[in-house]
């Protein structure tokens, strides 16, 4: 059996093992061993790699896979759940930087070898020189997109940049003009010689281009919106991965890239769908970033009257001590103040209490998908008792008490009843429904959005103001000393 | 490998893609998406090829020995995230060994 036949046997063999590894992955019971299946199915891929007959030299690789690996395992140990969405996205904007030098290395390889010569390494693939110059092209504008458009996103969710979108004046013009001059570069990249100073020139122009681009497409982007966000970048890694694979002829690249694109792509449009917004209008509107003052509730046409009630922490236990039902709808402020062992344990006590507890969970709640699960997750909450949205909306009207935890535009009623609103016609989770609400805030201020939220002003809310972990404990050693 | 072979693969893909996805509990996204992000680091096989291909040229050695830390780092770290992730992820009340039950079961 000769190597080339040996390799795409394996290269089959992996493919199988990422597909039923992400068939695995959507389903609680299975998902942990799917992922095992799908790390399996990359070992041996990468493996046979080594076994191909062009890579004669592995002091740089075993290098390259040692130092790798060593950063790999100390980021996965060390991380905090609650920096997540931070790690996922440098982790993706890793992938997507590796992409791109792989575009670029494989271009030197072409002026080192010349095409006749580079062709040889391709295998049996015969492609037309523009085909593989056109790849090339696309895993270095995707794979540099990926690269800064998470770096960027890295920074914001790791608080080294403001959450708030930022928007200048044609900012849409200057990346309308970037994308065009990466196209006409690309095409010039395409029909110009590969050794050539032209091709050159041009490879230089849409690599920096793409850089740039990636900052500046996800700036204008707010906190709230990261979830699409991070699910977007995540297919556009699978598909730089994937126009890699057309550059050097190679199955499992495409497969496994393809495989990534499709699924990111998938999420993303769920995602939109949670905030009943177009992919457009998440990418472009600035969500967020001039404080509406047209649509701005107080004062606005559709402003609710009321003021805000503080609750203390003891009239909150003694609501709380009378509950039958109660469910806790937590959001970004959970992670913040990193409140969701406290919240567990209050979750506890009030089930000792004879309460029956949920846990409602908004699917855009956080900074990327299934954000709040992760967190709950690690504080040790069964996941039976996360209920997901359209579950928990029906028996809303039953439940005593809503306790929010630093969630705001996802328990909004504005969404369902302002048509002025600028989140009109958002799936909400009906909190407002629940007999009383209490809403743990750190201060008085907007929210993400920059919307007052009506919920605070309903006569069946109360604001239990302070650092949600510091105010839960509050009410927790309340209930410990009636036990006590 | 055939050309229009590697865009009739792709193709194929990207139905699978979209019909493995569909039906996803809105619990498990997050680990869906750290797991398919370390399956987004099989560029490392593009990284090999590159680095270990030897043309006499140490820009290109450079770069392919750069781009195979990175894509160590993103499939190493994404599948170790996610494993941490999912291992958290208990059920109520049930007793190691009932899990293990379950896992069996979910193995047939």
């Amino acid at each position: 059996m000769n190597s080339p036949l040996l390799i795409n046997l394996a290269y089959i063999v992996a493919s199988i093992l990422f597909i039923l590894g992400l068939k695995m992955l959507g389903r609680q019971a299975s998902a942990r061993r799917g992922n095992t299946l799908s790390a399996l199915g990359m070992l041996i891929a990468v493996v046979v790699t080594l076994l191909d007959q062009h890579v004669v030299n592995y002091t740089w690789i075993v290098v390259g896979l040692v130092v790798g690996t060593a950063i790999g395992v100390a980021c996965a140990r060390l991380v905090k759940m609650t920096s997540m969405p931070e790690m996922v996205a440098l982790l993706n904007g890793f992938g997507g930087l590796a992409s791109v030098l792989v575009g670029w290395a494989e271009f030197g390889k072409m002026r080192a070898l010349g095409w006749t010569d580079y062709l040889r390494t391709l295998g049996d693939a015969a492609p037309p020189h523009a085909f593989t110059a056109g790849a090339i092209f696309f895993a270095v504008m995707i794979g540099g997109v990926t690269f800064t458009g998470s770096l960027y996103a890295f920074a914001k969710l790791a608080e080294l940049l403001g959450g708030r979108p930022v928007l200048f004046r044609g900012q849409h013009l200057l990346n309308g003009l970037i994308v065009a001059a990466m196209l006409v570069a690309g095409v010039a990249f395409a029909l110009a010689a590969p050794t050539g100073g032209a091709a050159l020139a041009a490879f230089a122009v849409f690599l920096v281009l793409a850089l740039v681009l990636g900052w500046t497409f996800v700036m204008p982007v707010g906190g709230g919106d990261m979830p699409v966000i991070i699910s977007m970048l995540n297919s556009l890694s699978g598909l730089a991965a994937c126009a890699a694979g057309f550059v050097i002829a190679n199955n499992v690249l495409v497969v496994a890239g393809c495989l990534v694109g499709t699924s990111g792509f998938i999420l993303t449009v769920i995602m939109c769908k949670a905030m009943n917004r177009s992919f457009g209008n998440v990418l472009f509107s600035g969500f967020g970033a001039a404080a509406p003052a047209a649509a701005g509730v107080p004062g606005g046409a559709a402003a609710v009257k009321g003021e805000l009630k503080p609750i203390s922490a003891e009239d909150s236990f003694s609501v709380l001590e009378a509950a039958r039902q109660v469910v806790f709808i937590p959001g970004y402020g959970m992670a913040v103040s990193q409140a969701q062992h406290v919240v567990r344990e209050l979750a506890e006590l009030l089930e000792n209490n004879g309460a029956e507890v949920r846990f409602a969970i908004h699917p855009v709640a956080g900074r990327m998908p299934g954000h709040m699960n992760v967190l709950l997750a690690e504080a040790n909450v069964p996941y039976e008792q996360l209920v997901e949205m359209d579950a928990i909306n029906p028996l809303m009207s039953q439940m005593d008490v809503a306790i929010v935890i630093g969630a705001n535009d996802v328990v909004n009623p504005a969404a369902a009843t302002d048509r002025s609103s600028p989140i009109y016609g958002m799936p909400i989770i009906n909190a407002h429904e629940a007999r009383t609400v209490i809403c743990l805030k750190r201060g008085k201020g907007a929210g993400f959005s920059g919307l007052e939220n009506q919920l605070f002003l309903l006569p069946n809310t109360r604001m239990l103001y302070g650092d949600a972990k510091a105010t839960l404990q509050a009410v927790s050693a309340e209930f410990k000393s009636l036990a006590a | 490998m055939d050309l229009i072979l590697l865009v009739f693969i792709f193709t194929l893909a990207a139905f699978l893609g979209f019909e493995l996805i569909a039906k996803v509990p809105s619990q498990l996204h997050t680990p869906l998406m750290s797991g398919s992000n370390a399956i987004s680091g099989i560029t490392i096989v593009g990284a090999i090829i590159a680095s270990g291909t030897d043309d006499k040229s140490w820009l290109t050695t450079l770069l392919g020995t750069t781009a195979v830390v990175l894509a160590t780092i993103n499939v190493v770290g994404g599948y170790l995230v996610t494993d941490r992730m999912l291992g958290m992820f208990k059920k109520k009340s049930a007793a190691p060994a009932a899990s293990d039950a379950a896992k069996k079961e979910a193995a047939k």
